[in-house]
Protein backbone atom coordinates (compact mmCIF):
# COMPACT_ATOMS: atom_id res chain seq x y z
CA UNK A 1 0.00 0.00 0.00
CA UNK A 2 3.11 2.39 0.47
CA UNK A 3 4.64 1.34 -2.21
CA UNK A 4 1.06 2.46 -3.92
CA UNK A 5 1.16 5.15 -2.97
CA UNK A 6 4.58 5.83 -3.33
CA UNK A 7 4.23 4.48 -7.06
CA UNK A 8 1.32 6.94 -7.72
CA UNK A 9 3.41 9.90 -6.48
CA UNK A 10 6.40 9.20 -8.84
CA UNK A 11 3.66 8.60 -11.66
CA UNK A 12 1.97 12.28 -10.73
CA UNK A 13 5.70 13.70 -10.53
CA UNK A 14 7.04 12.72 -14.25
CA UNK A 15 3.55 13.34 -15.59
CA UNK A 16 2.96 16.90 -14.27
CA UNK A 17 7.40 16.80 -15.63
CA UNK A 18 6.88 15.68 -18.89
CA UNK A 19 3.60 18.07 -19.15
CA UNK A 20 5.66 21.09 -18.20
CA UNK A 21 7.82 20.06 -20.71
CA UNK A 22 5.91 19.33 -23.97
CA UNK A 23 4.25 22.85 -22.93
CA UNK A 24 7.61 24.29 -22.85
CA UNK A 25 8.34 22.90 -26.92
CA UNK A 26 5.23 23.83 -28.43
CA UNK A 27 5.36 27.09 -27.26
CA UNK A 28 9.21 27.20 -28.37
CA UNK A 29 8.46 25.39 -31.68
CA UNK A 30 5.65 27.60 -33.02
CA UNK A 31 7.67 30.89 -31.88
CA UNK A 32 11.30 30.18 -33.01
CA UNK A 33 11.57 30.72 -36.95
CA UNK A 34 11.85 33.82 -38.66
CA UNK A 35 8.08 35.42 -38.92
CA UNK A 36 7.06 35.45 -42.45
CA UNK A 37 5.36 38.79 -42.50
CA UNK A 38 4.09 38.28 -45.73
CA UNK A 39 1.99 35.04 -45.35
CA UNK A 40 1.51 35.23 -41.88
CA UNK A 41 0.15 38.31 -41.36
CA UNK A 42 -3.29 37.44 -42.54
CA UNK A 43 -3.76 34.79 -40.17
CA UNK A 44 -2.94 37.07 -37.38
CA UNK A 45 -5.99 39.86 -38.39
CA UNK A 46 -8.49 36.98 -38.57
CA UNK A 47 -7.62 35.49 -34.69
CA UNK A 48 -7.01 39.22 -33.73
CA UNK A 49 -10.15 39.52 -34.70
CA UNK A 50 -11.44 36.72 -33.03
CA UNK A 51 -9.88 37.26 -29.60
CA UNK A 52 -9.84 40.73 -29.12
CA UNK A 53 -12.57 42.59 -30.88
CA UNK A 54 -14.92 39.87 -29.94
CA UNK A 55 -14.10 39.98 -26.40
CA UNK A 56 -14.25 44.10 -26.82
CA UNK A 57 -18.27 43.90 -25.92
CA UNK A 58 -17.64 42.11 -22.19
CA UNK A 59 -14.41 43.81 -21.56
CA UNK A 60 -15.78 47.18 -21.71
CA UNK A 61 -19.49 46.33 -20.20
CA UNK A 62 -17.79 44.88 -16.99
CA UNK A 63 -15.05 47.85 -16.94
CA UNK A 64 -18.61 50.13 -16.73
CA UNK A 65 -20.10 48.20 -14.20
CA UNK A 66 -17.00 48.00 -11.89
CA UNK A 67 -15.59 51.03 -12.00
CA UNK A 68 -19.44 52.49 -11.44
CA UNK A 69 -19.79 49.74 -8.03
CA UNK A 70 -15.77 51.24 -7.00
CA UNK A 71 -17.40 54.64 -7.24
CA UNK A 72 -20.58 54.16 -5.30
CA UNK A 73 -18.63 51.85 -2.71
CA UNK A 74 -15.89 54.38 -2.40
CA UNK A 75 -18.29 57.04 -1.92
CA UNK A 76 -19.92 55.66 1.01
CA UNK A 77 -17.15 55.22 2.37
CA UNK A 78 -14.68 58.01 2.04
CA UNK A 79 -17.84 60.38 2.47
CA UNK A 80 -17.46 58.92 6.64
CA UNK A 81 -14.17 60.50 6.82
CA UNK A 82 -15.23 63.58 4.80
CA UNK A 83 -12.64 62.52 1.70
CA UNK A 84 -14.34 62.11 -0.69
CA UNK A 85 -12.51 63.76 -3.01
CA UNK A 86 -9.61 61.04 -2.66
CA UNK A 87 -12.54 59.10 -4.62
CA UNK A 88 -10.88 59.61 -7.96
CA UNK A 89 -7.21 58.33 -7.22
CA UNK A 90 -8.83 55.37 -5.72
CA UNK A 91 -11.19 54.27 -8.88
CA UNK A 92 -8.06 55.03 -10.42
CA UNK A 93 -5.45 53.30 -8.81
CA UNK A 94 -7.35 50.39 -7.99
CA UNK A 95 -8.66 50.04 -11.55
CA UNK A 96 -4.94 50.46 -13.20
CA UNK A 97 -2.85 48.52 -10.56
CA UNK A 98 -5.21 45.20 -9.96
CA UNK A 99 -8.52 44.95 -11.58
CA UNK A 100 -7.62 46.47 -14.96
CA UNK A 101 -5.03 43.89 -15.55
CA UNK A 102 -6.46 40.77 -13.30
CA UNK A 103 -10.18 41.05 -14.28
CA UNK A 104 -9.33 41.30 -17.82
CA UNK A 105 -7.06 38.00 -17.62
CA UNK A 106 -10.14 36.61 -15.79
CA UNK A 107 -12.61 37.19 -18.27
CA UNK A 108 -10.03 36.57 -21.19
CA UNK A 109 -9.50 33.10 -19.67
CA UNK A 110 -13.35 32.79 -19.83
CA UNK A 111 -14.49 34.38 -23.45
CA UNK A 112 -11.10 33.78 -25.59
CA UNK A 113 -8.91 31.37 -23.51
CA UNK A 114 -11.71 28.63 -23.91
CA UNK A 115 -12.29 29.10 -27.29
CA UNK A 116 -8.65 28.31 -28.30
CA UNK A 117 -8.95 25.25 -26.74
CA UNK A 118 -11.81 24.54 -28.05
CA UNK A 119 -11.10 25.28 -31.66
CA UNK A 120 -7.71 23.49 -31.56
CA UNK A 121 -8.76 20.66 -29.38
CA UNK A 122 -11.71 19.99 -32.08
CA UNK A 123 -8.69 20.68 -35.06
CA UNK A 124 -6.68 17.30 -33.50
CA UNK A 125 -10.01 15.35 -32.99
CA UNK A 126 -11.25 15.74 -36.88
CA UNK A 127 -7.64 15.26 -37.57
CA UNK A 128 -7.21 18.46 -39.22
CA UNK A 129 -3.51 19.29 -37.50
CA UNK A 130 -2.72 15.73 -38.98
CA UNK A 131 -3.80 16.28 -42.55
CA UNK A 132 -1.46 19.65 -42.18
CA UNK A 133 1.29 17.95 -41.18
CA UNK A 134 0.69 15.43 -44.59
CA UNK A 135 0.80 18.35 -46.30
CA UNK A 136 4.06 19.91 -45.40
CA UNK A 137 2.72 22.57 -43.62
CA UNK A 138 3.85 22.96 -39.88
CA UNK A 139 0.42 23.05 -37.35
CA UNK A 140 2.39 24.98 -34.80
CA UNK A 141 3.44 27.79 -37.16
CA UNK A 142 0.14 28.04 -39.01
CA UNK A 143 -2.12 27.43 -35.88
CA UNK A 144 -0.41 27.77 -32.99
CA UNK A 145 1.41 30.74 -33.56
CA UNK A 146 -1.42 33.29 -34.78
CA UNK A 147 -3.28 32.69 -32.11
CA UNK A 148 -0.54 33.28 -29.42
CA UNK A 149 0.71 36.35 -30.93
CA UNK A 150 -3.07 37.54 -31.45
CA UNK A 151 -3.17 37.00 -27.22
CA UNK A 152 -0.15 38.61 -26.03
CA UNK A 153 -1.36 41.76 -28.44
CA UNK A 154 -4.87 41.78 -27.40
CA UNK A 155 -4.47 41.46 -23.58
CA UNK A 156 -2.51 44.78 -22.74
CA UNK A 157 -5.22 46.58 -25.08
CA UNK A 158 -8.19 44.83 -23.47
CA UNK A 159 -7.08 45.85 -20.14
CA UNK A 160 -6.09 49.62 -21.06
CA UNK A 161 -9.38 49.90 -22.38
CA UNK A 162 -10.65 48.09 -19.20
CA UNK A 163 -9.11 50.82 -17.11
CA UNK A 164 -10.24 54.12 -18.87
CA UNK A 165 -13.93 52.48 -19.39
CA UNK A 166 -14.17 51.82 -15.56
CA UNK A 167 -12.23 55.30 -14.37
CA UNK A 168 -15.10 57.16 -17.07
CA UNK A 169 -18.03 54.56 -15.17
CA UNK A 170 -16.33 55.61 -11.57
CA UNK A 171 -16.07 59.57 -13.21
CA UNK A 172 -20.19 59.02 -13.95
CA UNK A 173 -21.04 57.86 -10.48
CA UNK A 174 -19.11 59.62 -8.17
CA UNK A 175 -19.26 63.45 -10.32
CA UNK A 176 -22.71 62.93 -12.02
CA UNK A 177 -24.44 60.89 -9.68
CA UNK A 178 -23.30 61.34 -6.33
CA UNK A 179 -21.87 65.34 -6.85
CA UNK A 180 -17.59 64.68 -5.99
CA UNK A 181 -15.96 68.15 -7.02
CA UNK A 182 -14.67 67.03 -11.04
CA UNK A 183 -12.05 69.33 -10.60
CA UNK A 184 -10.78 67.60 -7.66
CA UNK A 185 -11.71 64.19 -8.95
CA UNK A 186 -9.39 64.74 -12.12
CA UNK A 187 -6.99 66.88 -10.36
CA UNK A 188 -6.35 64.53 -7.13
CA UNK A 189 -6.49 61.64 -9.54
CA UNK A 190 -3.67 63.25 -11.79
CA UNK A 191 -1.36 63.93 -8.55
CA UNK A 192 -1.71 60.61 -7.26
CA UNK A 193 -1.27 58.61 -10.06
CA UNK A 194 2.11 58.19 -11.87
CA UNK A 195 2.75 56.88 -15.38
CA UNK A 196 5.29 54.58 -15.05
CA UNK A 197 4.54 53.02 -11.75
CA UNK A 198 1.09 52.75 -12.13
CA UNK A 199 0.13 52.86 -15.34
CA UNK A 200 3.42 51.11 -17.00
CA UNK A 201 3.00 48.47 -14.38
CA UNK A 202 -0.38 47.62 -14.91
CA UNK A 203 0.88 47.08 -18.56
CA UNK A 204 3.56 44.62 -17.71
CA UNK A 205 1.34 42.87 -15.76
CA UNK A 206 -1.17 42.47 -18.19
CA UNK A 207 2.02 40.90 -20.83
CA UNK A 208 2.08 38.16 -18.11
CA UNK A 209 -1.14 37.56 -17.81
CA UNK A 210 -1.55 37.63 -21.55
CA UNK A 211 1.31 35.09 -22.02
CA UNK A 212 0.09 32.71 -19.13
CA UNK A 213 -3.59 32.30 -20.20
CA UNK A 214 -2.83 32.17 -24.17
CA UNK A 215 0.01 29.72 -23.40
CA UNK A 216 -2.07 27.36 -21.36
CA UNK A 217 -5.27 27.58 -23.59
CA UNK A 218 -3.15 27.02 -26.87
CA UNK A 219 -1.45 24.04 -24.68
CA UNK A 220 -4.80 22.77 -23.62
CA UNK A 221 -6.17 22.68 -26.97
CA UNK A 222 -2.77 20.74 -28.34
CA UNK A 223 -2.44 18.33 -26.11
CA UNK A 224 -5.95 16.98 -25.31
CA UNK A 225 -7.14 13.67 -25.65
CA UNK A 226 -8.78 13.75 -29.13
CA UNK A 227 -12.42 12.80 -27.87
CA UNK A 228 -15.55 14.80 -27.34
CA UNK A 229 -14.98 14.61 -23.44
CA UNK A 230 -11.33 14.95 -23.66
CA UNK A 231 -11.86 18.19 -25.38
CA UNK A 232 -14.20 19.12 -22.49
CA UNK A 233 -11.76 18.22 -20.22
CA UNK A 234 -9.35 20.27 -21.73
CA UNK A 235 -11.99 23.35 -22.17
CA UNK A 236 -12.67 23.49 -18.04
CA UNK A 237 -8.79 23.14 -17.35
CA UNK A 238 -7.96 26.26 -19.37
CA UNK A 239 -10.59 27.79 -17.35
CA UNK A 240 -9.66 27.02 -14.39
CA UNK A 241 -5.87 26.32 -14.55
CA UNK A 242 -5.23 29.86 -16.37
CA UNK A 243 -7.72 31.84 -13.41
CA UNK A 244 -5.65 30.15 -10.45
CA UNK A 245 -2.30 31.65 -12.77
CA UNK A 246 -3.58 34.78 -12.86
CA UNK A 247 -4.52 35.28 -9.17
CA UNK A 248 -1.34 33.60 -8.11
CA UNK A 249 1.27 35.43 -10.36
CA UNK A 250 -0.83 38.94 -9.53
CA UNK A 251 0.63 38.57 -5.89
CA UNK A 252 3.99 37.65 -6.60
CA UNK A 253 3.97 40.47 -9.47
CA UNK A 254 2.31 43.09 -6.66
CA UNK A 255 4.68 42.23 -4.24
CA UNK A 256 7.89 42.22 -6.64
CA UNK A 257 6.27 46.20 -7.66
CA UNK A 258 4.44 47.63 -5.67
CA UNK A 259 6.02 45.77 -1.80
CA UNK A 260 9.21 48.32 -1.35
CA UNK B 1 -17.10 37.83 -43.04
CA UNK B 2 -14.86 39.85 -45.67
CA UNK B 3 -11.70 39.94 -45.27
CA UNK B 4 -11.81 44.01 -45.68
CA UNK B 5 -14.15 43.99 -42.72
CA UNK B 6 -11.98 41.65 -40.31
CA UNK B 7 -9.18 44.61 -41.52
CA UNK B 8 -11.35 47.46 -40.67
CA UNK B 9 -12.21 45.84 -37.23
CA UNK B 10 -8.90 45.00 -35.90
CA UNK B 11 -7.69 48.17 -36.68
CA UNK B 12 -10.01 49.93 -34.75
CA UNK B 13 -9.33 47.96 -31.99
CA UNK B 14 -6.07 48.52 -31.94
CA UNK B 15 -6.72 52.35 -32.63
CA UNK B 16 -8.68 52.05 -29.36
CA UNK B 17 -6.02 50.32 -27.41
CA UNK B 18 -3.85 52.78 -27.86
CA UNK B 19 -6.41 56.06 -27.51
CA UNK B 20 -7.19 53.93 -23.74
CA UNK B 21 -3.50 54.19 -23.38
CA UNK B 22 -2.80 58.14 -24.39
CA UNK B 23 -6.09 58.79 -22.07
CA UNK B 24 -4.61 57.16 -18.83
CA UNK B 25 -0.87 59.10 -19.77
CA UNK B 26 -2.32 62.00 -20.68
CA UNK B 27 -5.78 62.82 -18.21
CA UNK B 28 -4.93 60.13 -15.64
CA UNK B 29 -1.45 60.15 -14.70
CA UNK B 30 0.34 62.33 -13.49
CA UNK B 31 3.12 63.70 -16.06
CA UNK B 32 5.46 65.09 -13.96
CA UNK B 33 5.30 69.03 -15.38
CA UNK B 34 8.72 69.32 -13.71
CA UNK B 35 10.35 65.90 -13.88
CA UNK B 36 11.41 66.99 -17.50
CA UNK B 37 12.94 70.19 -17.22
CA UNK B 38 16.24 71.48 -16.64
CA UNK B 39 16.57 72.25 -12.91
CA UNK B 40 19.23 73.00 -10.39
CA UNK B 41 20.49 71.78 -7.11
CA UNK B 42 19.77 73.57 -4.00
CA UNK B 43 20.40 72.51 -0.36
CA UNK B 44 19.08 73.08 3.04
CA UNK B 45 20.07 71.74 6.71
CA UNK B 46 17.12 71.23 8.91
CA UNK B 47 17.05 69.63 12.98
CA UNK B 48 13.83 68.05 11.83
CA UNK B 49 12.59 67.16 8.81
CA UNK B 50 8.94 65.59 10.14
CA UNK B 51 7.23 63.67 7.42
CA UNK B 52 9.40 65.02 4.39
CA UNK B 53 9.61 62.59 1.42
CA UNK B 54 11.77 62.56 -1.54
CA UNK B 55 9.84 64.13 -4.64
CA UNK B 56 7.81 66.42 -1.92
CA UNK B 57 7.07 69.59 -3.42
CA UNK B 58 8.81 73.03 -3.38
CA UNK B 59 6.52 75.52 -3.26
CA UNK B 60 6.77 79.50 -3.42
CA UNK B 61 3.33 81.50 -2.42
CA UNK B 62 1.38 78.22 -2.81
CA UNK B 63 3.28 77.76 -6.51
CA UNK B 64 5.36 74.29 -7.04
CA UNK B 65 8.75 75.48 -8.32
CA UNK B 66 10.60 71.94 -7.67
CA UNK B 67 11.00 68.58 -5.79
CA UNK B 68 12.89 67.01 -3.15
CA UNK B 69 15.68 65.03 -4.82
CA UNK B 70 17.47 63.16 -1.97
CA UNK B 71 17.65 63.84 2.31
CA UNK B 72 20.52 63.05 4.09
CA UNK B 73 22.15 63.08 7.52
CA UNK B 74 25.00 65.19 8.13
CA UNK B 75 27.39 63.15 9.81
CA UNK B 76 29.22 65.72 11.22
CA UNK B 77 26.05 68.06 12.54
CA UNK B 78 23.69 64.71 12.72
CA UNK B 79 21.15 67.67 10.74
CA UNK B 80 19.02 66.80 7.89
CA UNK B 81 20.66 67.78 4.66
CA UNK B 82 17.85 68.16 2.14
CA UNK B 83 19.16 68.15 -1.28
CA UNK B 84 16.38 70.33 -3.84
CA UNK B 85 15.86 70.42 -7.90
CA UNK B 86 14.50 73.54 -8.39
CA UNK B 87 13.31 74.08 -11.65
CA UNK B 88 15.48 76.70 -13.77
CA UNK B 89 12.39 79.00 -14.80
CA UNK B 90 12.49 80.02 -10.91
CA UNK B 91 16.08 80.89 -10.31
CA UNK B 92 17.61 84.07 -8.49
CA UNK B 93 16.01 83.46 -5.02
CA UNK B 94 18.15 86.34 -2.94
CA UNK B 95 20.37 84.52 -0.69
CA UNK B 96 18.13 85.83 2.24
CA UNK B 97 15.63 83.41 1.56
CA UNK B 98 13.94 81.55 4.18
CA UNK B 99 12.56 77.78 3.90
CA UNK B 100 10.30 76.17 6.16
CA UNK B 101 8.68 72.69 6.36
CA UNK B 102 4.67 72.73 6.15
CA UNK B 103 1.63 70.69 6.16
CA UNK B 104 -0.73 71.12 3.54
CA UNK B 105 -4.10 71.05 5.58
CA UNK B 106 -4.55 69.59 9.32
CA UNK B 107 -3.08 66.03 8.57
CA UNK B 108 -2.15 66.33 5.00
CA UNK B 109 1.64 65.62 3.29
CA UNK B 110 4.33 67.55 4.20
CA UNK B 111 6.06 70.61 1.56
CA UNK B 112 8.63 72.81 1.63
CA UNK B 113 7.93 76.24 1.94
CA UNK B 114 10.23 78.74 0.14
CA UNK B 115 10.05 82.37 1.15
CA UNK B 116 12.20 84.55 -1.00
CA UNK B 117 14.06 87.46 1.48
CA UNK B 118 14.53 90.77 0.60
CA UNK B 119 16.94 91.81 -2.11
CA UNK B 120 19.62 94.88 -2.14
CA UNK B 121 23.42 95.51 -3.27
CA UNK B 122 25.87 93.37 -1.73
CA UNK B 123 23.19 90.00 -1.57
CA UNK B 124 23.76 87.82 -3.78
CA UNK B 125 21.46 85.42 -5.28
CA UNK B 126 21.28 81.24 -4.81
CA UNK B 127 23.18 79.38 -7.09
CA UNK B 128 23.62 75.53 -8.10
CA UNK B 129 24.93 74.25 -5.01
CA UNK B 130 23.58 76.53 -2.62
CA UNK B 131 23.14 76.58 0.42
CA UNK B 132 20.04 77.98 2.38
CA UNK B 133 20.64 79.30 5.85
CA UNK B 134 17.67 80.19 7.28
CA UNK B 135 15.63 77.13 7.74
CA UNK B 136 12.90 76.38 10.14
CA UNK B 137 12.13 72.34 11.07
CA UNK B 138 9.13 70.49 10.91
CA UNK B 139 6.19 71.09 13.59
CA UNK B 140 6.13 67.66 15.44
CA UNK B 141 3.01 67.34 16.69
CA UNK B 142 4.10 65.45 19.69
CA UNK B 143 6.68 67.89 20.73
CA UNK B 144 3.85 70.56 20.84
CA UNK B 145 1.81 68.79 23.41
CA UNK B 146 4.53 68.50 25.21
CA UNK B 147 5.50 71.42 25.24
CA UNK B 148 2.15 72.65 26.15
CA UNK B 149 2.09 70.12 28.92
CA UNK B 150 5.02 71.22 30.51
CA UNK B 151 4.22 75.18 30.60
CA UNK B 152 1.08 74.28 31.93
CA UNK B 153 2.98 72.88 35.32
CA UNK B 154 5.12 75.66 35.11
CA UNK B 155 1.80 77.95 36.14
CA UNK B 156 0.88 75.97 39.05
Amino acid sequence: MIVDALAKLGRDTISATATTGRAGLVLFNALWAAPDVKKNSPLLIKQLQVVGVQSLAIILVSGLFIGMVLGLQGYTILVGYGAENSLGPMVALSLLRELGPVVTALLFAGRAGSALTAEIGLMKATEQLSSLELMAVDPLRRVIAPRFWAGMISMPLLALLFSSVGIIGGHLVGVEWLGVDSGNFWSVMQAAVDLQDDVMNGVIKSFAFALVVTWIAIFRGYDCIPTSEGISKATTQTVVHSSLAVLGLDFVLTALMFGE
Amino acid sequence: MSNRKVEVLVGAFIAAGIAAFLFLALSVANTGSLSNGETYRLYAKFDNIGGLKVRSPIKVGGVVVGRVAEINLDTQSFMAVVSMDISKDYKDFPETSSISILTAGLLGEQYLGLEPGFMMDGIETLGEGAYIQDTKSALVLEELIGQFLFSQNGDD
